[in-house]
């Protein structure tokens, strides 16, 4: 029983020391991060590596959704008599929800496991303590770029993955189904509000673009310097990121379409 | 109240002991390496070697002693001035450690790069200077996963010693290299030791090569400084130790078996227990 509570114990202490950990990592990225705005070419250079990687697989699901969202929005707008308003339900769809949570949970598939086996990778092969060895910070040096990348490429990629799901729907729609062009997007534009959908679906990306980097990098700073201790972290990345995305879509959405 | 050093010891221990936690790895170190000095350390596998590199380096600091730096004392400096310190050392990792996302040539250059305010073309003259210097400067293109381990200890090298420093710390510089590398890597240190008027400190266990080109070899072992003096001192030594080290004797003071710890014994009864 004693043993049990201390194991409890040990469980909630370490917990607590790990979030400790994060946010102190977390931090100090932004504490340094007037590294990023005197040198944009490495920030550049990672908002193209992960923003270029991710590209096709956001844009292949994006499109898929779109198809999905049109299908499934047309069975039951057509018991209504509504079918004129897929194009709003898809494009609200996409904007306010699945947009920023789909990108955000790819995103945190194939560019954060990447982040954090790079860095985890660094780690064990010495990289690290060899650039602080040089006088170099790796924190400034190798963690702020990939922040601010990480962080940049997000709601790029969440736009994209919106634009082509919209495309996705209207292919489905319009195309296959015959819905009238007109009205799919002239409900689109007069139900489709700048800052309530665009903005707030924005906000949302931009929030899981710092959630997930954030955790992707402390995963890799924070991994055993081996195979295995690599392979963990990369795995807590996907699980930790993923849960983060769906609790904090959960707070966001009731901040912001709640009454 | 230590005295200052004489201005040309560039690194200087005294009565250093170094460790993990609770655990000592080596205790009553003292030693120096002047301008101008090739400084080889010396020992067998797992003696502390690398631990003693580190403390050189700032990134552990010593239980009990004093490890100064160009006159500095390291522990307890603040995180600026040990940057500063760092910025006139240049250190030849183990492994290499070179940047895996960087070419050879961007290897070379990141010093340059991080820390001085050169033009690009003073940046290409300089890193293919380097490079030509460890015989690789064809391979500049290269990505690292595309040389060998040999290659990659050059490279390391090179960029160790692309910012000209005061003083440079080998590990294991030979380790992994061929006859010809390994001769060539030798001579390199010495004459960039000469040339830069600087101070190298060579952790290896290599006793030839070593011996060739050092002013100074300071041997470790069982927790302890084992002997100093320059190679041909130490070759007419007649100390158990350092003859068994230099000769490479399976027999002698030096254990060739890990000792035995309670750690160990416990391990070993828990596993019996389990087996009847």
């Amino acid at each position: 029983m004693i043993n049990a509570i201390s194991r409890l114990g040990k469980r909630v202490r370490l917990s607590i020391m790990g979030l400790g950990d994060f946010m102190r990592l977390a931090g100090a990225i932004l504490i340094r991060s007037g590294a990023a705005l005197r040198r944009p070419r490495l920030v550049s250079q990672q908002v193209h590596f992960i923003g270029n990687h991710s590209l096709l697989i956001i844009a292949v699901s994006g499109l898929f959704v779109g198809f999905v969202l049109g299908l499934q929005g047309y069975y039951t707008l057509s018991r209504y008599g509504s079918e004129e308003a897929l194009g709003l339900l898809v494009a609200l769809s996409l904007t306010r929800e699945l947009g920023p949570v789909v990108t955000a949970l790819l995103f945190a598939g194939r560019a954060g496991t990447s982040l954090t086996a790079e860095i985890g990778l660094m780690k064990a092969g010495e990289q690290l303590a060899a650039m602080e060895v040089m006088a170099v910070d790796p924190i400034r040096r190798v963690l702020v770029p990939r922040f601010w990348g990480g962080v940049i490429a997000m709601p790029v990629l969440a736009a994209v993955f919106s634009m082509v799901g919209v495309i996705g729907g209207w292919v489905v729609g319009v195309m296959l189904i015959g819905i009238d062009p007109g009205a799919f997007w002239s409900q689109m534009q007069e139900g489709v509000d700048v800052i309530n959908d665009v903005l707030n679906g924005f906000i949302k990306s931009v929030v899981f673009g710092v959630a997930v980097t954030l955790v992707a990098l402390h995963a890799g700073w924070t991994a055993r310097a081996t195979p295995e201790g690599v392979s963990r972290a990369t795995t807590r990345t996907v699980v930790h990121s993923s849960l983060l995305i769906l609790g904090l879509d959960f707070v966001m959405t009731a901040l912001m379409f709640g009454n | 109240m230590t005295t200052a050093p004489p201005p040309d010891i560039i690194l200087q221990f005294t009565d250093v002991s170094l460790g993990y936690g609770d655990f000592t790895v080596l205790s009553g170190i003292s030693m120096e390496a002047r301008k101008g000095q090739v400084v080889a350390l010396m020992g067998g596998s797992g003696s502390g070697k690398t631990t003693l590199l580190r403390a050189a380096t700032g990134q552990i600091t010593a239980q009990r002693g004093q490890v100064r730096a160009f006159g500095q004392d390291i522990a307890g400096i603040g995180s600026e001035p040990l940057r500063k310190l760092r910025q006139r050392m240049g250190v030849l990792f183990q492994q290499g450690a070179l940047f895996t996302d960087l070419n050879v040539f961007e290897n070379v250059a990141f010093p340059l790069r991080e820390h001085t305010r050169i033009s690009e073309d003073q940046i290409h003259e300089r890193v293919l200077e380097k490079l030509d210097a460890v015989g690789l400067q064809a391979a500049a293109h290269l990505r690292i996963s595309e040389i060998s381990g040999g290659m990659a200890r050059r490279v390391a090298l090179a960029r160790a010693i692309v910012l000209e420093p005061e003083l440079i710390l080998y590990d294991e510089p030979f380790a992994g290299l061929d006859p010809i590398s390994l001769g060539i890597a030798a001579r390199l240190i010495r004459d960039l030791t000469d040339k830069l008027n600087c101070a190298s400190v060579l952790i290896t266990h290599d006793v030839a090569e070593s011996f060739n080109i050092a002013d100074r070899v300071y041997m470790v072992g069982q927790g302890k400084l084992i002997a100093e003096g320059s190679p041909a001192e130490l070759s007419a030594s007649d100390d158990s130790y350092v003859r068994q080290f230099l000769d490479g004797e399976p027999d002698g003071p030096i254990a060739f078996h890990y000792p035995v710890s309670p750690a160990y014994t416990q391990w070993l009864e828990q596993r019996r227990g389990r087996r009847s």
